[in-house]
């Protein structure tokens, strides 16, 4: 086998934007449930942070095949 | 590793496959991808739009309804009531993001044309041109660059640490991670369907026996679920850079005092 260890270190740093987006929907479904009149609002919120956890990961793609 | 009976090697998907020869005059298949694409947006909205009435038939509907999402549940939730100056441009983005992310699981077409970085990037500089550009206005040189860098009900102390910081992040990190966000995903995404597709039919057709049928139509049938999951990931990329947009013009149009 071979391949370059760049994608097992993106690997390890996927984990931490992993553990966030959870967090960030786990926390999503738990306002809806407690208060479903809230979903619009909290879902531009959500979706917000998804995408600034995700960005994290992404970068982290970018620079596994760029260094 | 199982010792594989073909002579050949599988050779895995990467950066390489993004690149395209010319067909002709060099002209590529993400610049096809492009000019076919804007020419479907334009002639969308031009059809729905030509004779507009006031009970509108299907395709103004449908228009309509695009239209109406971005202001409703873009422009007007991000900004605020004067966000609907800014809709036709982001509607015109979201649109066009659409096409040109959505053309990576369109037959024959196959290839999300912003997974090369000219396309989100010329966008992102759109916006942070936008954004930059209505701050300055509203709130003055200095004013913008003072409630951005320096916000009210901060301790004196942390001033230091977090103007670099909010300066930072407002002017140089905003346009990159816009453009890396939507780069990336289109990439790894297409990446996916690449890595499942392809060695579905290497599995299939170059390996065999028992192993190399059932993994291969595992590989196969994966490369069909991802392929309706990049669908979604395609259309949530191009709402969430439009989002980002509305969300840093907003910022830039309102300060807390």
């Amino acid at each position: 086998m071979e391949g370059s260890l760049n994608m097992v270190g993106y690997g390890l740093a996927a984990i931490g934007p992993g553990v966030g987006i959870g967090l960030i929907f786990a926390a999503y479904i738990n306002g809806v449930a407690r208060q479903p009149e809230a979903r619009s609002v909290l879902q531009g919120i959500a979706i917000l942070g998804f995408a600034l956890a995700e960005a994290l990961a992404i970068i982290g793609i970018g620079l596994a095949f760029a260094l | 590793m199982i010792a594989l009976p073909s002579s050949e090697e599988f050779h895995s998907p990467g950066p390489a496959d993004f690149e395209f020869p010319p067909f002709v005059a060099g002209i590529t298949k993400p610049m096809l991808i492009v000019v076919v694409g804007t020419i479907l947006v334009g002639l969308f909205f031009w059809a729905a739009t030509r004779r507009a009435s006031i009970v509108p038939g299907k395709l103004q509907f449908a228009a309509e309804g695009f239209y109406g999402f971005v202001r409703n549940s873009i422009a007007t939730d991000a900004i605020g009531r004067e966000g609907i100056k800014y809709v036709p441009y982001l509607a015109t983005a979201f649109a066009f993001l659409i096409t040109m992310n959505i053309a990576g699981i369109v037959p024959f077409a196959q290839f999300p044309a912003s997974a090369r970085i000219a396309i989100p990037l010329f966008l992102a500089l759109i916006s942070w041109v936008i954004y930059n550009y209505v701050g300055i206005k509203r709130q003055g040189f200095g004013g913008y660059f003072k409630n951005m860098m320096f916000p009210a009900g901060v301790p004196a102390v942390i001033y230091p640490l977090l103007a670099p910081i909010e300066f930072l992040s407002t002017v140089v990190f905003r346009p990159i991670t816009l453009t890396l966000r939507l780069t990336f995903n289109m990439f790894a995404g297409h990446l996916v369907l690449l890595l499942c597709i392809l060695g579905g039919e290497f599995l299939l057709l170059h390996v065999g026996g028992l192993i190399g049928y059932s993994a291969g139509a595992v590989a196969i049938l994966f490369g069909i679920v991802m392929t309706f999951f990049e669908g979604f990931v395609q259309l949530l990329q191009a709402y969430v850079f439009v989002l980002l947009s509305a969300i840093y013009i907003g910022g830039a149009l309102t300060h807390d005092h």
